[in-house]
């Protein structure tokens, strides 16, 4: 028998970024909220402070900071012929653990969506023709649309503290902002950015190729912030640090810098930590959830905690997985195209050029998560769909983020990777190359789906969740189309030696090196209830009173790193929640 | 202090004092020599390794950074130090993986890591495999050889043509990468002895604060670097 904790008007599953967005939110609303977080508690001071933090071995390597795969992991498969094995230790993406989640250690790179890519269906139907989707491509729209999000997006910027140049104030074009960005209405919190060696050398060419080069938009305090909460920032230090790690300072944006102390001081918010949500209890009729059922690593049992509304923001993947054993929708079926649950599960696709010069001192170590100068020149509403031969688009970045020897030790090549000829490399090279990436959309196909796995399970003695994704030509012919455009902006820049790495047409996912943590779709959002698991505010379709927040809404993956897009989301649906649900509870569609 | 067997002189001779700088080159900083040396690795007192797989070790790792040429080679950076260390603790043991069966070890390499076997394990299981192959091949055991023989047999492992079990073929994927963490991790991990790998491509470690530094062009960062226990080099 379960322990049965005192009930709650609001039960939030994960403290992550979503999960601290609705935490303070609904706190204001004065609802009784407990949140639970499966991880540790964590601050700046002390986790996160210097020097302990600033250990590659620790937490850029051992991942000290990432989801324990011995805790929660998946299977993977590259097609349905494949036998899934279980993702044993983090390679490709690394989900975050404790208090503040992935938003504690992700790079800070903001981006809005394109308008275009909020209803990219219609978009490619107006202009050519529905006839250009391939076969097996599940291409939607959002049921939202960016001009409904527009005031989310602005409000999570304020809140997140995002430092940046604004390209398009509501229509008109900014000189060194994003000419193509959609209008937005107003500039970001605070100024962009310094300008790093290598992104200024990037910065040039593009310029002298017609290209539109703009500070990278960056969830790092360029300057003194306070926020809506009254939640200080102080400049950055450029420390290098970034990705893989809490900012020792308060610098980068987070759920600890943002949002958690004002939230934690609220009497009616309480959270509890070492508390992994297993399960999402029903009411008979399964029309309603009663509340959710955890493990209580302390205590060593199962504990009820029944609730009024439950809001899953556990991320992507364990909200998807949570959704699955709890049985909240129907799972998905490749063959037939029902049911809903696991449904258009993307990814991110990536390529890049690197450079290297003999004479240049790039101090590689001297960088932000989001350091770099962009371009959206080769971005989706810069595409001609038709003519291209495929449906996306990928922004273009340049700037050192870190320069941690045991992981970014980029070497020309030929050079042997181990003995005398390795060591000569290391020294001749280090600090001597720079890159530029382009980081691109990913379509949402049949094939690529998420369901539980037949085998293996958790400690729990749940099934794990089984992923089924590979590359597909669409999106692999989007990366060759970069490789065809960066090559020759690369060799103006006239580097001693070169290297592409894009992946070739029939290139098999790999779960070995990182890649990106940007997993999308599995809980997507839709005009109806046979297409997807959430309607437009994120409520589940089935149980009106869960409402499931994060990327795993994404009808296909966007172009752009995707917290910008969860942040509005998730805003957007508090919202809904304070002024049209909490009044009189119910399908809010 | 006893030599491995078939140790060319000069490495026996950085292995048992790990003051070899003077001899690789590298200028020592005040403050490092100051120290009192550390134990000398034929006197490290070993948490995980046999006597056996730490002569293995220690003639492995000299042969993937070696000594000569610039900058200080596995042995000087004491690198064995840092494996032992890290194969006696939470890495060695699989803590935080996902180590349940069945399991699939044959799988094509791209599916990840799928041997039952923890990366401690792997070690003991491979080095006795691998050095059984370089009797076969050579002669002699891998620490026995001599070095040309030494890197064709870590290039055979490395491709692939010294067969080992499906079980243990992460081994020298996991070898190579484990000798550059302990190269380059902190020194509070037991290699990067004296950040001396890091003074070698410029590295300043954990210094982290570089506000006034984005906008200098194509200067060279001067400073040295910093470890977490806060001393320099
Ligand atoms: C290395 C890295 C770099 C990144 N860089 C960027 C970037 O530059 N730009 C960008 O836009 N995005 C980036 N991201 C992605 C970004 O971090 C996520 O989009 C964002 O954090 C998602 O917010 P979330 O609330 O959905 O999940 P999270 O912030 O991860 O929070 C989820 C929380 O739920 C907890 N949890 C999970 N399961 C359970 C359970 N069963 N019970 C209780 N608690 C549970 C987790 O421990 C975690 O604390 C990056 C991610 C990583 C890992
Ligand atoms: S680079 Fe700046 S924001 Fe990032 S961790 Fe370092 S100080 Fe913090």
């Amino acid at each position: 028998m379960a322990r049965q904790e005192k009930k709650k008007d609001v039960v939030i599953v994960g403290l992550g970024w979503t999960g601290s967005i609705a935490g303070i939110e609904l706190a204001r609303e004065g609802l009784e909220i407990v949140a639970l977080e499966r991880g540790r508690d964590q601050n700046t001071v002390p986790e996160f402070k210097y020097p302990n933090q600033i250990d590659e071995l620790k937490y850029g390597v051992r991942l000290e900071n990432m989801q324990k795969p011995a805790q929660q992991t998946v299977t993977v498969r590259r097609n349905g012929d494949e036998t899934a094995l279980p993702y044993r230790h983090l390679g490709s993406f690394l989900p975050g653990n404790g208090v503040g989640g992935a938003g504690t250690h992700w790079n800070g790179l903001f981006w809005r969506p394109q308008a275009e890519e909020m209803r990219l269906r219609s978009y490619v139907k107006e202009n050519w023709g529905e006839g250009i989707i391939p076969e097996g491509m599940n291409l939607g729209d959002y049921p939202v649309s960016y001009e409904e999000m527009e005031p989310y997006f602005a409000h999570f910027e304020k809140v997140a503290g995002i430092s940046g140049q604004a390209g398009n104030v509501n229509g008109e074009i900014r000189e060194g902002g994003n000419p193509f960005e959609a209008p937005r209405s107003t500039e970001y919190p605070m100024p962009p950015m310094a300008r790093t060696y290598d992104s200024a050398k990037f910065h040039d060419a593009c310029k002298a190729a017609g290209y539109h080069p703009f500070q990278a938009p960056a969830g790092i305090a360029s300057t003194s912030y306070v926020n809506p909460y009254g939640m200080q920032m102080g400049p950055c230090n450029y420390c290098g640090f970034c990705e893989r790690y809490g900012c020792y300072q308060y610098s980068k944006s987070s759920p600890q810098t943002t949002i958690l102390d004002a939230l934690k001081r609220m009497p009616n918010f309480e959270y509890r930590t070492h508390s992994e949500v297993l399960k999402v209890e029903l009411a008979a009729d399964g029309k309603t959830a009663t509340g959710v059922t955890y493990w209580d690593e302390a205590a060593q049992e199962e504990v009820f905690q029944p609730a009024d509304m439950v809001i899953l923001s556990s991320y992507q993947l364990n909200n998807v997985h949570l959704m699955l054993v709890s049985g909240l929708a129907a799972p998905y079926d490749p063959a037939t195209g029902e049911g809903v649950l696991g449904k258009n599960y993307a990814y991110q696709m990536t390529g890049g050029v690197s450079l290297y010069y003999r004479d240049a001192n790039f101090n590689p170590f001297v960088g932000t998560g989001a350091n770099g100068v962009c371009i959206d020149d080769f971005s989706v509403n810069q595409n001609d769909f038709g003519k291209l031969g495929f449906i996306g688009g990928a922004y273009w970045r340049s700037g050192t983020f870190n320069g941690q020897p045991i992981r970014s030790m980029s070497l020309p090549p030929g050079t042997p990777s181990w003995g005398a000829g390795w060591k000569e490399g290391i020294g001749e090279w280090y600090g001597h190359a720079m890159s530029i990436g382009a980081h691109g959309s990913h379509m949402s196909y049949a094939n690529n789906h998420l369901d539980l796995d037949p085998t293996y399970r958790d400690r729990h003695g749940r099934p794990l969740m089984r992923m089924t994704f590979n590359w597909q030509d669409n999106d692999l012919r989007m990366i060759q189309y970069m490789k065809t455009q960066m090559e020759p902006l690369a060799a103006t820049m006239q580097a001693d030696i070169t290297k592409s790495s894009f992946k070739d047409i029939g290139a098999q996912y790999d779960v070995r090196p990182y890649q990106t943590t940007h997993n999308t779709g599995g809980h997507i959002m839709s005009e109806n209830a046979r297409e997807g698991v959430v309607n437009k505010y994120c409520q589940s379709w089935g149980q009106h009173n869960v409402f499931v927040m994060g990327a795993g809404n994404f009808v296909q993956n966007t172009q752009y790193n995707p917290t910008g897009l969860v942040g509005g989301l998730a805003y957007h649906t508090v919202d809904a929640i304070r002024t049209q649900y909490l009044s009189n509870p119910r399908p809010l569609v | 202090m006893t030599d491995l067997p078939g140790y060319p002189s000069r490495r026996g001779f950085l292995k048992a004092t790990a003051a070899g700088f003077a001899l690789s080159g590298v200028a020592m900083s005040a403050k490092a020599a100051d120290k009192t040396p550390p134990v000398p690795l034929d006197q490290y007192e070993r948490s995980y390794f046999t006597a056996e797989e730490w002569a293995f070790v220690m003639a492995a790792t000299a042969r993937l950074i070696p000594s000569e040429g610039n900058g200080p080679g596995a042995l000087e950076a004491r690198v064995p130090v840092f494996l032992d260390l890290q194969l006696a603790g939470r890495y060695g043991a699989a803590s935080d993986w996902y180590m349940e069966g069945p399991h699939d070890p044959g799988a094509e390499p791209a599916r990840g890591w799928q041997t039952p076997l923890t990366p401690a394990e792997v070690y003991r299981q491979a080095i006795p495999a691998f050095d059984a192959w370089c009797a076969d091949t050579y002669g002699k055991g891998f620490a026995a050889l001599s070095p040309q023989d030494q890197d064709a047999a870590l290039s055979a492992l490395q491709k692939g043509e010294a067969p080992l079990a499906p079980e243990l073929r992460e081994f020298f994927g996991i070898l190579l990468a484990n000798t550059k963490e302990g190269y380059f991790a902190d020194p509070i991990y037991g290699g990067n002895h004296d950040m001396q790998s890091w003074v070698y491509i410029g590295f300043p470690g954990a210094r982290a604060a570089f506000r006034e530094w984005p906008e200098r062009h194509n200067v060279k960062y001067p400073l040295g670097p910093v470890s977490i226990t806060g001393e320099r080099a």
